[in-house]
């Protein structure tokens, strides 16, 4: 098998980028329509890439599972988008933005790969208000920014709270004129079950048509996967219900190594699970901790009140609160990267101040009402009212909270009955981003030729945690600026290959063992739903491979999850037909391949033995609680290669990670 | 969160194969179902039991269940999302109904949105149309102006950005009369009829998009305005008239 090359150009790191298009291959403009390409999954990566690619010229064949392209996931980011402009004049650079990135992803990411993420950070910001992004704008017409977690300039643009949604819109938008113009053959409704692989490359996949339950050969001269993150593993997660790993995972099962799988984001400020009924995570946006303060009550009798139904939270006196993030990381306050609030709440729960009434109490405030006075006073000022009443400060603060939240205030409300004007809003940590996944080389290609990966799909870029309105930058750099340079230059042996034919036994076998897998799921005719599989898998992950780890918890967690592997495929049952619309059997399929997925992470979380980023081991852990990094012995990407249904049987390549212009230090947000 | 308690309900849910065969509402019941809940937790609650009796689940729907993809749908007691307003049916909770309530489930109810089975329909058009011109012609290349180079007044980019808050969700043309999707079509018109990029090919998407849209087999717009009521985003009225303000000026121009 093919050794790890990451393929970082030679040359100053500052002009690696630069130089490496400067001498890739190209493919002219008048052999560009000889080549089909095809992109699995349309979000902000996918969606970017495909219209791009095709307007270079390539023939695009482009699949998603939901009815429209203009429904990927992508669409729920809400806070924001960075970029390094410096229009605030704050000292933000590039040099800067790689700085904060490789140390909020603790450093374990590629140093030339996040370079090159600051680099072009600045065009997409052009090239998405030239699409007409409405980004939200001061008072002179300029762009407005605000800051995120983890980094102390403002470089984050906006659309409201509704980034992602206006992002992907923008990608969507550029989508469509392809479309219309012939260059984009959109497949909605279909899902990847494979990849086809002749004579070493990637040439096609398999593909199941979610309305006819036809199961259909496609071919190309490259396979592009950008199929989003698989935190549903969890089954309870912030990601939507169809998000899935199964095009990953599959193309790991041919070949292609999967890096870092236990690199899981657990996201701050979720609302916190209801009870048993929940069937996914709603996330209030990152954006809110530049405003919001998070505490729980100091006395723990007050937590017992408070979730007892007997005590409000806005009774309780401020001497009687403990911001414990404040008080714990003064310098960073709130606005800690992502991992450090989710422990720290994780801390405060476990030692019994959680004030949410459910069965495990889990659930801290987030609190406007001192940003709501501060804002009051502000702009009864800026109005010039001298004397200005309690209920209008109020008044005039809650104003102010409403134009830049509103949205998220008004959604918190549906979904909890709870006004958070008045009443702190609740929040716990919910399962969010994977930073791990495919494992790919500086041109986003996978170790299998001609099949490449993008956005949170791939390993790369975010290291062990990623900070705030980053996924979004990724996103968009990997499939506008990224992608369609890199893989010209793999593109360019194939201007004399010709069409790729899809009779051929490649093909064949391909089709065969899904079509037996069909068969399979609609005759086992077994005890229980796929959905009471996933419950179990999410159940185990989350206790043992969730927010604190510990190596016996992994070890039964791997044995576990072979147990419920192994019910799964005794007595999963999938009424129905396979003929047609069949959700429970594009489930089963998916739940699949989270099983074994799940165990993979588990494995890695046990190898490295270490604390870093999302993964906290409670083995390697200071004094005070903090992550204890051991960059001797594991500063390298770990990339697994399959070796068959063991999942245990997989064996790990290292991809050491050198750091050559950036010093690496312990990180300190205190 | 509020004291849960559980419903119990009767639910009244069409049933359809496929395109071509004919549907009917059966009857279902289901109990203890948490106030704390949303609907499609409920559904869910209820296609696990389903299954469980060996029945095939009911399809409809749904992905991020946060309120902005779009993807739910669902009449329930003949309301686009339900009883509530502003919101999608991933964000109804079952808070708003009461014990022992009946409760009618149907699909999107128009020529334009064909059903594919029980519950879902195609919303294909919608894409159709967005083909046709729902864009502004920049080469997705990067090598385009800074973006500070072009000012935009912040009421203009507050108002773009309220019209380009449509989710695409076809609540708009479910509850229309005439199955019109003018709200729809008038949001992207109104996104960029604000703003000072794309303005130079304005007249042509405006004409291309309604072309597109009348040709899928939408409706007229009558102006009854039961669209901006159940619109899950709050889009007005106003999108509908400045889309006719743009589309009228371009015919005449094109004379």
């Amino acid at each position: 098998m093919s050794k790890l090359d990451s393929k970082i150009p030679a040359g100053p790191l500052a002009d690696k980028w630069k130089n490496h298009k400067d001498h890739m291959n190209l493919v002219s403009p008048n052999n560009r329509d000889k080549i089909d390409i095809i992109v699995v999954g349309t979000g902000l990566a996918g969606g970017s890439a495909a219209a791009t690619l095709a307007e270079q010229g390539y023939n695009v064949k482009a699949f998603c599972y939901q009815d429209s392209p203009r429904r990927a996931h992508s669409i729920a980011a809400q806070g924001g988008i960075n970029a390094a402009k410096n229009y605030q004049g704050d000292g933000d650079s590039t040099y800067r933005l790689f700085y904060d990135t490789i140390k909020g992803g603790d450093y374990r990411s590629r140093e030339a790969n996040v370079y090159r993420l600051a680099e072009v950070s600045a065009s997409i910001i052009d090239q998405c208000v030239a699409q007409g992004v409405p980004f939200g704008r001061e008072y002179g017409g300029q762009l407005d920014n605000r800051s995120f977690g983890g980094v102390q300039v403002k470089r984050t643009f906006y659309a409201k709270g509704q980034t992602g949604q206006q992002l992907l819109l923008g990608a969507y938008s550029a989508v469509s004129r392809q479309i219309g113009k012939g260059r984009i053959k959109m497949y909605n409704r279909h899902e990847m079950l494979d990849l086809v692989i002749v004579d070493g490359k990637a040439r096609g996949i398999i593909a199941r048509n979610l309305v006819t339950g036809e199961i259909e050969r496609h071919s190309a001269h490259a396979v592009v996967i950008a199929s989003g993150g698989y935190g549903n593993v969890y089954f309870l997660s912030t990601n939507a219900m169809g998000s899935n790993v199964s095009a990953a995972w599959k193309i790991h099962k041919k070949g292609a190594y999967f890096a870092n799988p236990c690199y899981v984001q657990i996201h701050p400020t979720c609302i916190p699970v209801h009870g048993t009924a929940q069937s996914k995570l709603t996330l209030m946006s990152e954006s809110l901790r530049n405003s919001g303060r998070i505490w729980v009550p100091k006395n723990i009798e007050d937590a017992v009140a408070i979730r007892e139904g007997k005590l409000r939270p806005e009774n309780i006196a401020q001497e009687n609160r403990d911001y414990y993030l404040e008080r714990r990381y003064p310098a960073f306050g709130n606005l800690v990267p992502r991992d450090v609030a989710s422990r720290a709440a994780k801390e405060r729960c476990d030692a019994g101040y959680g004030i949410e009434n459910n069965d495990t109490h889990e659930g801290v405030y987030l609190d406007f009402s001192t940003e709501i006075q501060k804002k009051g006073k502000e702009a009864a000022i800026e109005k010039n009212i001298h004397n200005p009443t309690d209920q209008q400060i109020y008044d005039l603060g809650k104003a102010w909270i409403e134009e830049k939240y509103g949205n998220l205030f008004v959604m918190y409300e549906k979904i909890t009955a709870d006004n958070p004007y008045v009443t702190p809003m609740k929040i716990y940590p919910a399962v969010h981003y994977t930073m791990g996944g495919v494992w790919v080389d500086y041109n986003l290609q996978s170790t299998i030729p001609g099949c490449f990966v993008i956005g949170e799909a791939n390993f790369s870029d975010h290291g062990a945690n990623r900070l705030g309105a980053s996924a979004l930058m990724q996103g968009l750099a990997d499939g506008y600026f990224v992608l369609p340079y890199t893989i010209a230059d793999y593109l360019s042996a194939d201007i004399r290959t010709g069409e790729i034919p899809t009779n051929s036994p490649a093909f064949d076998a391909a089709e065969k063992e899904i079509k037996d897998k069909v068969n399979f799921f609609m005759t086992n005719n077994g005890k229980h739903s796929v959905d009471y599989f996933h419950k179990k898998l999410g159940h185990i992950m989350w206790n043992k491979v969730g927010m604190g780890r510990t190596p016996e918890g992994l070890q039964e967690a791997i044995k576990e999850i072979e147990e419920v592997r192994k019910e799964f495929w005794a007595d999963v049952r999938v009424p129905g037909d396979a003929n047609g619309m069949n959700m429970e059997l594009e489930k089963a399929f998916r739940v699949a391949d989270f099983l074994e997925l799940g165990q993979l992470m588990a494995k890695d979380a046990l190898a490295r033995e270490e604390s870093c980023g999302g993964h906290f081991r409670w083995d390697h852990a200071t004094p005070e609680g903090e992550a204890e990094r051991d960059d001797e012995n594991f500063k390298y990407v770990a990339a697994w290669e399959y070796q068959g249904d063991d999942i245990n049987q997989e064996t790990m390549h290292k991809e050491d990670l050198i750091y050559e212009n950036i010093e690496v230090k312990t990180r300190s947000y205190k | 969160m509020s004291a849960q308690k559980g419903l119990n309900l009767t639910l009244k849910i069409w049933r359809q194969k496929n395109n071509k065969t004919k549907g009917q509402f059966e009857t279902y019941k289901i109990s203890d179902v948490s106030t704390d809940s949303s609907f499609l937790e409920m559904l869910d609650m209820l296609n696990e039991n389903l299954i469980n009796e060996g029945q095939e689940a009911i399809a409809f729907d749904h992905d991020c269940r946060e309120g902005i993809c779009g993807m739910c749908s669902l009449y329930i007691n003949g309301r686009p999302h339900g009883p509530d307003t502003g919101i999608t049916t991933c964000q109804l909770h079952m808070r708003m109904f009461k014990d022992g309530e009946t409760i009618h489930i149907e699909p999107w109810r128009s020529a334009a949105f064909p059903i594919i089975k029980d519950l879902v329909v195609d919303r294909s058009a919608f894409d159709r149309v967005m083909a046709a011109g729902g864009f502004i012609s920049v080469n997705t290349s990067g090598n385009t102006l800074d973006a500070n180079a072009i000012l935009v007044p912040k009421e203009d980019a507050d108002n773009a950005m309220d019209a380009a808050a449509c989710i695409g969700c076809g609540a708009c043309v479910a509850t229309c009369k005439n199955g019109a999707a003018s709200l729809f079509v008038g949001a992207k018109v109104s996104q960029f009829a604000l703003l000072p990029q794309g303005r130079v090919e304005a007249k042509r998407r405006v004409l291309n998009m309604v072309k597109a849209m009348d040709e899928e087999g939408f409706g007229n717009c009558s102006n009854t305005g039961a669209c901006e009521v159940e619109c899950p985003k709050g889009i007005s009225l106003e999108v509908i008239a400045r889309m006719n303000r743009e589309y009228f000026s371009a015919s005449l121009d094109q004379g």
